[in-house]
Formats: C-alpha cells, sequence, structure tokens
C-alpha cells in the first residue's frame, strides 16, 4: 500500500517536472535579460542570482533592480513589488481552490514560493486537481531555469545576436496565448472576458488620462475589471467549461 | 545594504503568495466569487500580453506575425512548447525581411 501512493507520487512529480520543462526553458532566455540588467546596474553575479533564486518574478524584479541602482527609499522597495506583484495574490487565490484535499498547510508554504505566472498559467489548465508532488516538480525547472539564466547572463552579458533575443521574447507570450484560446474557443464566457481585459488594458495604456498608472497596477485593475465583469454578465461560466 | 533589499524583495512577494494560498484552505461556496477567480487567469494572462507582445521585438510587424502564428496554433489546441516554439520561429523569420 504504502509503496503503491509513493508510486503515484513518483509519477506526480515526474508529470509536473515535464510540464515545468519548457517553462524554464523560457525563463533562461528571459533571466538572460534579467542578469544584463543585473551587470548594467553594478550588482555582482552572485547577487543577482540570489534575487533571482528567493523571487523567482520577473516585472518584479525589472522594477527592483532599477529602484536599487538608483538608490531609491526601502518604502518605495516595497511598494513597487506590492504593486507588481500584487497579482500572484489573485493567482495564489485562484490556486487555492484548485488543490487537492491532500495538500497540507506546510506543503501550501512550500509551493507558495514560486507561484509564477507561467507556473500558474499551466497549473490551472491541468484538468485533475492539484496534488503537491505534481506542484513540486512544476516548479523545480523553472526556478533552476530562472537563476542560472540570470547569472548566465550577468556574466555573458549580450552574448545572443539581437535578431535571436527578439524571436526569445515572444515565448513567454506565445505560453500565454497557448493557455488562453483553446478555453476562449470552448468557453464563451471565458471569450469575453479575454476580450474585455485586452480593451481594459489598451484603453490604461492609450488613453492620457491613466498615463501615471504603472504596467503593475494596470494588470491588476484590468484583471479585477474584466473577471468582475465575467461573474456578474456570466455567473455560471465555469460550469460552462 | 544591498542583500538586505533583495530580502526585502523576497519576503513582500512571497507574503503575497503565501497569504491567500494558506487562509483560504476551505473551497469557496459563493457562486460569483468562484467565478470570478474562474475567470481571473484569463484576464490576467491577457492584460498582460495585449498590448505588451506587440512591442517585445523590433518590429511591430514581426510581432502581429508571431502572435497571428501562436493564436492560429493554440486554436488548433497545439502544446504550450510548439506553441512557443512556433511564434518563436515566425518572428525570428519576419525579422530577416522587415
Amino acid at each position: 500500500m504504502k509503496k503503491r501512493i509513493y508510486s503515484q507520487k513518483k509519477a506526480e512529480y515526474e508529470k509536473g517536472l515535464k510540464d515545468g520543462a519548457p517553462i524554464a526553458v523560457g525563463y533562461l532566455s528571459v533571466s538572460f535579460s534579467v542578469g544584463i540588467l543585473v551587470a548594467a546596474s553594478g550588482m555582482t553575479v552572485f547577487q543577482g542570482a540570489l534575487m533571482s533564486l528567493c523571487n523567482v518574478t520577473s516585472a518584479g524584479q525589472f522594477a527592483g533592480i532599477q529602484v536599487i541602482a538608483a538608490g531609491g527609499a526601502i518604502l518605495e522597495l516595497i511598494l513597487t513589488q506590492l504593486v507588481i506583484n500584487l497579482r500572484y495574490g489573485l493567482m495564489s487565490l485562484s490556486l487555492s481552490q484548485r488543490l487537492s484535499e491532500t495538500v497540507t498547510l506546510w506543503q501550501r508554504f512550500v509551493i507558495a514560493f514560486a507561484n509564477t505566472d507561467e507556473i500558474f498559467a499551466v497549473a490551472m489548465s491541468r484538468a485533475e486537481s492539484l496534488t503537491f508532488p505534481y506542484l513540486l516538480g512544476l516548479e523545480s525547472l523553472p526556478v533552476f531555469g530562472w537563476t542560472f539564466g540570470t547569472a548566465l547572463g550577468a556574466v555573458a552579458g549580450q552574448l545572443l545576436p539581437a535578431s535571436v533575443s527578439n524571436a526569445l521574447n515572444v515565448a513567454l507570450y506565445g505560453m500565454f496565448i497557448a493557455v488562453v484560446v483553446p478555453v476562449a474557443k470552448k468557453v464563451r464566457p471565458v471569450l469575453w472576458v479575454v476580450i474585455l481585459a485586452a480593451l481594459f488594458r489598451c484603453v490604461l495604456e492609450y488613453v492620457p488620462l491613466f498615463s501615471g498608472i504603472s504596467a503593475g497596477m494596470a494588470i491588476i485593475i484590468c484583471t479585477v475589471a474584466a473577471a468582475g465583469v465575467g461573474a456578474l454578465l456570466f455567473p455560471a461560466g465555469m460550469e460552462e467549461a | 545594504m544591498i542583500y538586505v533589499e533583495i530580502l526585502i524583495m523576497a519576503l513582500v512577494t512571497y507574503l503575497i503568495r503565501m497569504i491567500p494560498l494558506t487562509v483560504f484552505r476551505k473551497k469557496i461556496k459563493n457562486q460569483f466569487v468562484c467565478s470570478f477567480l474562474y475567470y481571473v487567469p484569463y484576464a490576467c494572462l491577457t492584460a498582460m500580453t495585449v498590448p505588451a507582445v506587440f512591442f517585445a521585438t523590433s518590429h511591430f510587424v514581426s510581432a502581429v506575425a508571431g502572435v497571428g502564428a501562436a493564436v492560429f496554433l493554440a486554436y488548433r489546441e497545439k502544446s504550450l512548447i510548439s506553441v512557443a516554439a512556433g511564434a518563436c520561429a515566425v518572428v525570428f523569420l519576419v525579422e530577416q525581411f522587415v
């Protein structure tokens, strides 16, 4: 009996590793550019890698490095992280509803550590409820890729020709599209939520009145507004999935 | 000082991720909240992609082509890695000509 449970856990962990591998590859290229920024801002390779290992967040680190380089106050550092990363709070809340009953409290403390945009997207696209071994496997390679890529970028500087790094820039967006489109195709309310979110985001981006809103804040506003309108208009949306 | 700043960043980010995941341990029953949370990932991923993706390459044209390829492949329900690789390949090819 014990042996069977162990092999189930092992299978879940391996499935997670496999699903996490493409994220790790994408992270290698993105964190490479974080590494270049680290070098340019005067931080050491070790400091850059340490920051990536314990933060695991692209937009937050980009902003954080800039605040640190500009000699910003600690309070400013806290506020930028809070605003830019607040979306993870929504994602964690969403994720909490999909966890298997077997996930314990301390296991939640562990998996919370690397609930990134891409890991969240892949986890939510899984039909089965989410187990601890699966999520642990899913997070392992991306965290390694993120840290390793930052170190590589900081050491090597601009190694890749611009044509290659430009092409790699769309990899993560491609993964987002791969998560959203198949569901929007099948579940009509999701299509409306997606259209609304894109519309709201463009309004915040291009209407001069909103030009003072940071990118992190704009993402939060658009997420809450589009998901909120969706929940008001189509409260049964998830049952159609 | 730099290590203190790195740790503060990490702590703020971790707390944001950890608190909702540990506080809400029971399934939420409220239908509005449930459907709101169901829509969150799609709204959030869209708001991060549009319009930023169109400025992620050196030419608007190659970005549009890359997005087109990604949407097409995703609509055909290809895997995450195929969609991402397809978008990158199209951007790379288009940038050779524009």
